[in-house]
């Protein structure tokens, strides 16, 4: 990480950002830029740093926020029409911490509106391009991040994961990403999606860059109940695996996954026991039942966080109106796109009364074996090796209209959402087609630090 | 289970979504095809399982009960409405 000393000036920094920011203008990254105060920012920065004052960790570090998280500075769309004129009233706390070490927020970064997608096709201001191909897909919904961080235009940028948007998008676009344990960092002014599986976590270029920043994130939060006592407290170096042993998810190895992708899993573990690990295939039958668990879950508690939006408080209201029930239903239709609409009626649809048994608690049911299969899993392995997603980054357009295609890309990043595992999202191969694959590393809850450790283990092998 | 035309106007009540109907028609195929997806877990054995809704182990999580400071002050938090007046906000008649 590039961080501001004597020699190098915030500002020099924050400029340069700015100005890759336009210089990579048509990959549509941001949905606003925060220039005036980021240079604000920067100079008082450089002054400090001038008289000798203590600076922070992250020191005039420019970096990219997803725009589902609320700042005082400036607006916050969430992709959304319903926000697309929403003045942040607070500050997450993910976004108060990073400022007090003083990284600086230069721009809002896209996303799928309500992080409600994996191509980011579905934001309310278009859809942004895969760094590595313009006519391909972000992933998403985290990808504007993604491709923020792949371009070079900042060294990290801040993504929201509750079934894959930090991993997938990681993996389009080349970067490292990091969806921690459940509770690691506090959701506190972030977006609600789906509040059980709902986590903070980060892009950037090197595994020490996200551990850096996810150690300053991590940590209680009053305003987050669900925060856990921070356990991101150890050099990258001390977190090392205890096992060696990592199994690799055989019921991934086939059916659904790209014979290119299934290859190059096998190449990363070959390579893992190069760097010494003992690697064994192991069956989970369950997993394949993940996406149905998941989109059943997911959009109970989508529809659910999304009834606040009602065009009274706060957000878009529609001009036609006759009563107060038809400000309700104009304002949601109006506010939300089809994809945000077809996840709170599949919501509303499992939690109805007829259906309730037989899909929400079933999915619940079937969620706890899930997580007694990991349980059994972490006894013998570190970690859990898979692929990310199904295929490299689609076409643009190539799934949009068919939602159920779209959710397959989740098949294997919903798994430890559901379970409230670590999960990260490693670079390693390209296709033959030029586009990155990366890899997937689950463990045990609280074994975030391991898995990078891992990973970077891993990529040190020659 | 098929999902029709009625199912989608309810569940569109129920999610007081006011759908035009040009939306209808892909609706009922969309989730028609996800509820048919979902569907594959009745295959799954789960009789005597327990449900997990949280993944975690706090239960109760308290705090005191006391007034803070919080960022952002009244007219902040009205200024993020359509209308008010007198410090409250405005809807239309509601009888």
């Amino acid at each position: 990480m590039k961080i501001a000393d004597k020699n190098t000036k915030a500002v020099d920094l924050v400029r340069e950002a700015l100005e890759k920011a336009k210089e990579f203008e048509q990959y549509h990254c941001f949905i606003s830029m925060n220039e005036a105060r980021a240079l604000e920012r920067a100079r008082e920065i450089d002054e400090k740093i001038a008289k000798g004052e203590k600076v922070g960790r992250l020191a005039g570090v420019p970096y990219a926020l997803k725009d589902n998280y609320l700042s005082r500075e400036g607006v916050t769309t969430a992709a959304a029409r319903m926000l697309d004129n929403f003045p942040s009233p607070i500050t997450a706390t993910a976004v108060a911490k990073l400022e007090a070490e003083g990284a600086i927020m230069i721009g809002r970064t896209n996303l799928d509106a309500y992080a409600h997608g994996s191509s980011t096709e579905n934001s309310y201001f278009g859809p942004t391009h895969n760094a590595h191909d313009m006519e391909r897909v972000a992933g998403g919904s985290s990808g504007g991040s993604a491709v923020a961080t792949a371009l070079g235009i900042v060294q990290f940028a801040l993504g929201s994961d509750t079934g894959g948007s930090i991993r997938q998008p990681a993996s389009y676009n080349g970067v490292w990403g990091v969806k921690p344990t459940y509770g690691t960092v506090s959701r506190y002014g972030v977006v609600a999606m789906a509040s059980s599986t709902d986590t903070m976590g980060c892009f950037a270029k090197t595994a020490e860059d996200v551990d850096l920043v996810m150690s300053i994130m991590a940590g209680k939060d009053p305003k987050d109940s669900t925060t856990i006592d921070d356990f991101w407290n150890r050099e990258l170096e001390d977190a090392k695996p205890k096992k060696k042993k990592i199994g690799l998810i055989k019921d991934f190895l086939g059916g659904g996954v790209d014979a290119e992708v299934v290859k190059a899993i096998r190449d990363y573990a070959d390579k893992m026991k190069k760097a010494g690990f003992e690697i064994e295939e192991v069956e989970m039958p369950i997993m394949k039942y993940g996406l149905a668990i998941y989109y059943i879950v997911q959009p109970a508690e989508v529809a659910s966080n999304l009834s606040r939006y009602d065009g009274v408080r706060y957000g878009h209201r529609a001009a036609e109106i006759t009563d107060l029930d038809s400000v309700y239903s104009n304002t949601r239709d109006e506010g939300f796109m089809p994809e945000n609409k077809r996840r709170i009626m599949i919501g509303n649809f499992v939690l109805s009364s007829g259906f309730f048994d037989a899909y929400y608690l079933k999915a619940q049911k079937a969620r706890t074996l899930l997580i007694n299969a990991y349980n059994e899993a972490f006894e013998k392995y570190d970690a859990l090796l898979c692929a990310v997603a199904p295929a490299p980054a689609f076409k643009l357009g190539e799934k949009i209209n068919d939602p159920l295609q779209m959710y397959m890309e989740d098949m294997m990043s919903v798994l430890p959402s559901l379970a409230g595992l670590p999960a990260i999202s490693a670079p390693f191969t390209k296709s033959k087609g030029g586009l990155p694959i990366g890899v997937q590393l689950i463990g045990p809850r609280k074994s975030d630090q391991v898995l990078l450790n891992i990973a970077k283990t891993v990529e040190e092998v020659k | 289970m098929a999902i029709t035309r009625e199912d989608v106007l309810h569940l569109a009540e129920l999610s007081n979504l006011r759908l035009s109907e040009d939306q209808i028609e892909p609706l009922i195929k969309d989730l028609d095809n996800i509820v048919g997806y979902i569907s594959q877990l009745d295959e799954l054995d789960t009789e005597g399982v327990e449900p997990t809704y949280q993944c975690f182990d706090m239960k109760n999580v308290w705090r005191e009960d006391t007034i803070e400071e919080f960022e952002a002050n009244r007219e902040d938090l009205l200024n993020l409405t359509v209308e008010s007046e007198d410090n409250q906000i405005k809807v239309p008649k509601v009888l």
